[in-house]
């Protein structure tokens, strides 16, 4: 763990000691469940986001495409009467295409991913609405699917299981990013693409699977909203989790510039997301006010984190210039 | 001197005027300027009168761009002076240099490329219209750059956008430009490098026209019949030292070629002369045409066990045929065999596969990864055989590493450590190391030893002919003469998108070489029966 991921474990502790000083409630076991369902929901919306920021790229059309996705998947289950896991691998296949898509317009066509997935944000959020005929999509009365709920919103002794879910993506994709050849390759693209590629790396192809892993990733979290929510009305459902997925990457320290940030990081930004709606209602605050509390609190997380940053590279460069005088770098 | 206070609004005064003055309107007295490990001028003097048109020439690296900076003010010499009228002082700062009247045109120009050609050159200087909102007048503005336009012969409007014109017109707005703030020198940095002939007949037009006004014209050119015909007085300036001054009637080609390359045999500095005969053809090319010279042909052989020199002025698409042999752009035109057998590079990733690597002109940008580590960036184009079941193995990386570090002596504290935190000279090993962990056929080298010192630069050399010994087909990009011919087996020259000539070591001459780079036909090689 980083120092970086230290501080902020270390922030999420305290504002938990604070929260809970004023509000008990909030180490009640029932909230710390409903709190790490959330966390899980959006922490794996939110690994994904990081495999495409890490390339240097964003994902606006997160938010959308739960909506989409999630009413298809509970359009093709309580409607249609597919099977639960086959519309399960169709939804996730679907996810992997839209991701694909996106990928392949920004590598080979060349377009910038903010426009490419800005107006992926406006076309899924409009074909959810014109699916549904702007209705809402929800499960008839005494329609059950026992396993599937048991997995996406049952629990195991006390722990949802969609927590269970998240930490079993966690550990995989921590490999795959930072234990991989893949992984290696994301951040040296994220750092410099153009030297990337100069070392013979099929940059493109990294590309296009960051935005695969991020729509799969997507795809599954949008079931568990979807079965979360059990009814969805396609023209609220999702919004800004986009910026709920960005956010949590940047505060755990990913750069929108890419090259930067760790899993864990990500994680423990979701965390601190949820922690900070969990205060907004054990705290009595306004819930208007949700996203303001959220806004300050990624702003002043990012300030700190650049000042640091500013401060450790003038001591370093007053120590490179106290010791190097017999010249290492000479230019 | 009072006549030079006025000297913004006497710019249509005649020519006896201005050539009639004495004291000279820039001198530079004994110039100095060190970087580390490089001496770019030394000892360095030269005046500048009023009306006068100098050509400023040299080969690529003869400190030219220095003295351009310390003109500009953008450095200070280390000692010496420059007296501007007379007035000597240590350094320019970059408002003393324009306030004095110097402006620049340089080969890659500052438009706006979007605004139009009035907006362009009243830029941050518009007359504005009374009241509160400070609006452009544009009648005015359009009142004030009709002169000037005149002055250069613009064949354009004030209201042109600048991306319409050629690049022969930018330049001219860039000279209105520099005639608006009452410019007394104007430099023209290698304006025609890129001009077809007719346009480059204006712009020597403009030059006279200047010097009909008084005002005096530095123009650094490669194009040496360029020159001739418009320079009153040239300056060779050869490894950052005055080679010498030819008056006007002194001026022809073969006097400046002789005082860039200085003495006919300079000594070489050899870099090991080759252990073993060339052998197979490794990689040809066969009219290969570039994005950047699409209507020229390129074709070349690389032997295995050979260092193939590739010599040329900047700009004569040696690069860019680096880029297209390493499959970083589009090969427009023509194929290429490796081994005879015929190869298809799409992508820097193909080149790779094939043996064919390529150390890039720009290392920090393109050549290796700043924030990785040594080890890193020697293992990232072949991770895979570094890992186990995909995953890296931080153990072989390492390994890897340290054998490099040690056969190439990086010098740097450990393997891990930061490859931005090196010297450009270990930078450059590191680029080197990745590419000889594995298993080169054909290495392509673009300026390897650009801005390294010395020391370094001996020790890349050896490698360079220990890869060529090893049987590896080494082609060397290099605007360094010396470097060129000291190290090169054969020379192939290039001269705008084609290769002019090619040399075998008989024929090496810094004359030969350049004199196919300015596109002439070298006399020694006629004689000595011709290659090609």
């Amino acid at each position: 763990m980083s120092k970086k991921d230290l501080g902020l474990l270390i922030l999420i502790l305290v504002v938990g000691a604070v929260v809970t000083a004023i509000n008990p409630r909030f180490l009640s076991a029932i909230n710390l469940a409903n709190t790490s369902n959330l966390v899980a929901l959006f922490g794996i919306l939110s690994i994904g986001q990081a495999f495409v920021i890490i390339t240097g790229g964003i994902e606006l059309s997160v938010g959308s495409l739960i909506a989409l996705l999630g009413t298809l998947f509970i359009d093709f289950i309580a409607v249609r009467e597919v099977s639960w896991p086959l519309a399960f691998v169709l939804i996730l296949v679907l996810g992997a295409i839209i991701g694909f898509v996106h990928g392949w317009l920004i590598t080979r066509l060349k377009l910038q991913p903010f426009v490419v997935t800005l107006c992926g944000l406006l076309i899924y959020r409009g074909v959810a609405r014109f699916y549904t005929a702007d209705g809402t999509a929800g499960f008839a009365f005494g329609q059950n699917f026992p396993t599937l709920e048991f997995l996406t919103a049952g629990r195991s002794g006390g722990l949802p299981n969609s927590f269970i879910a998240l930490i079993v993506i966690a550990i995989v994709m921590w490999v795959v990013l930072h234990r991989s050849v893949f992984g290696r390759y994301l951040y040296a693209i994220g750092k410099n693409e153009e030297a990337a590629k100069y070392s013979g790396i099929r940059t493109g192809q990294v590309i296009i699977s960051a935005y695969v892993i991020c729509g799969v990733l997507t795809a599954l979290s949008a079931i568990y909203f979807a079965m979360y929510t059990r009814s969805i009305s396609p023209a609220s459902h999702g919004q800004f989790y986009e910026l709920y997925a960005i956010a949590a990457a940047v505060l755990g320290g990913f750069s929108l510039r890419g090259g930067e940030g760790s899993l864990v990081g990500v994680i423990l930004g979701t965390v601190l997301l949820q922690e900070l709606q969990n205060l907004v209602n054990l705290l009595g605050i306004p819930s208007s006010l949700n996203f303001a509390v959220m806004g300050g609190v990624i702003l002043i997380g990012v300030l700190v984190d650049q000042q640091w940053g500013v401060f450790r590279a003038r001591r370093r460069m007053m120590e490179a210039t106290r010791q190097n005088v017999a010249g290492a770098p000479a230019e | 001197m009072a006549h030079r206070l006025l000297s913004g609004v006497m710019n249509y005064s005649d020519t006896s005027f201005a050539q009639s003055t004495t004291a000279p309107f820039l001198s530079l007295e004994a110039v100095r300027k060190t970087y580390p490990g490089v001496v770019a001028l030394d000892g360095f003097s030269m005046e500048v009168r009023s009306g006068e048109v100098i050509g400023l020439v040299g080969e690529n690296g003869a400190g030219k761009s220095t003295l351009m900076k310390i003109l500009g003010g953008v450095t200070r010499p280390d000692s010496g002076s420059i007296a501007v009228d007379s007035v000597a002082h240590d350094g320019l700062s970059v408002e003393q240099s324009i306030g004095s009247g110097i402006a620049f045109v340089h080969q890659e120009l500052n438009l706006f490329e979007n605004l139009d050609v009035a907006a362009n050159i009243f830029f941050g200087r518009e007359p504005l219209r009374a009241g509160p909102l400070k609006l452009v007048d544009r009648a005015k503005l359009r009142e004030m750059v009709a002169p000037l336009l005149k002055r250069v012969g613009a064949n354009f409007s004030a209201d042109a956008p600048v991306a319409s014109l050629s690049l022969a017109q930018q330049q001219m707005v860039e000279i209105a430009k520099a005639l608006s703030i009452k410019a007394r020198l104007v430099i023209l940095d290698e304006p025609t490098s890129s001009l077809p002939m007719a346009e480059t007949e204006k712009l020597l037009d403009v030059i006279k026209g200047l010097k009909a006004e008084g005002i005096s014209v530095i123009f650094i050119s490669h194009r040496l019949h360029e020159i001739e015909r418009v320079a009153d007085r040239v300056v060779v300036l050869r490894d950052g030292t005055l080679a010498g001054t030819l008056a006007k009637d002194r001026i022809n080609h073969d006097e400046m070629v002789r005082l860039m390359i200085g003495r006919m045999l300079k000594e070489r500095e050899k870099a090991g002369e080759a252990t073993r005969a060339p052998g197979s053809v490794a990689l040809s090319v066969d009219a290969v045409r570039t994005s950047t010279y699409p209507d020229r042909p390129v074709s070349l052989e690389l032997r295995r066990g050979e260092i193939l020199g590739l010599a040329g002025l900047v700009g004569s698409g040696r690069t860019e045929l680096a880029r297209v042999l390493f499959g970083i752009d589009e090969r427009l035109g023509g194929s290429v065999t490796l081994d005879g057998k015929p190869l298809d590079v799409g992508s820097a990733a193909d080149a790779v596969a094939n043996g064919i690597f390529l150390v890039p002109e720009d290392r920090k940008l393109t050549g290796i990864l700043l924030d990785l580590s040594i080890a890193q960036n020697i293992s990232l184009p072949n991770l895979p055989a570094h890992a186990r079941r995909s995953l890296v193995s931080t153990s072989a990386e390492l390994a890897t590493a340290e054998k490099q570090k040690k056969n190439l002596g990086i010098k740097a504290p450990s393997v891990a450590t930061r490859t931005g935190t090196l010297s450009g000279g270990n930078q450059q090993k590191v680029v080197l190391a990745k590419w000889l962990a594995m298993d080169p056929k054909v290495m392509i080298l673009d300026e390897p030893t650009r801005g390294i010192d010395i020391g370094a630069k001996a020790e890349i050399y050896g490698l360079m002919r220990a890869l060529a010994d090893a049987g590896v087909a080494v082609l060397m990009i290099s605007s360094d003469m010396e470097e060129v011919i000291g190290v090169s087996d054969r020379i192939a020259v290039m001269h705008e998108g084609q290769i002019s000539g090619i040399l075998d070591k008989d024929d090496f001459s810094q004359e030969n070489v350049l004199l196919l780079a300015v596109g002439k036909t070298p006399k020694l090689l006629q004689a000595a029966g011709g290659t090609q």
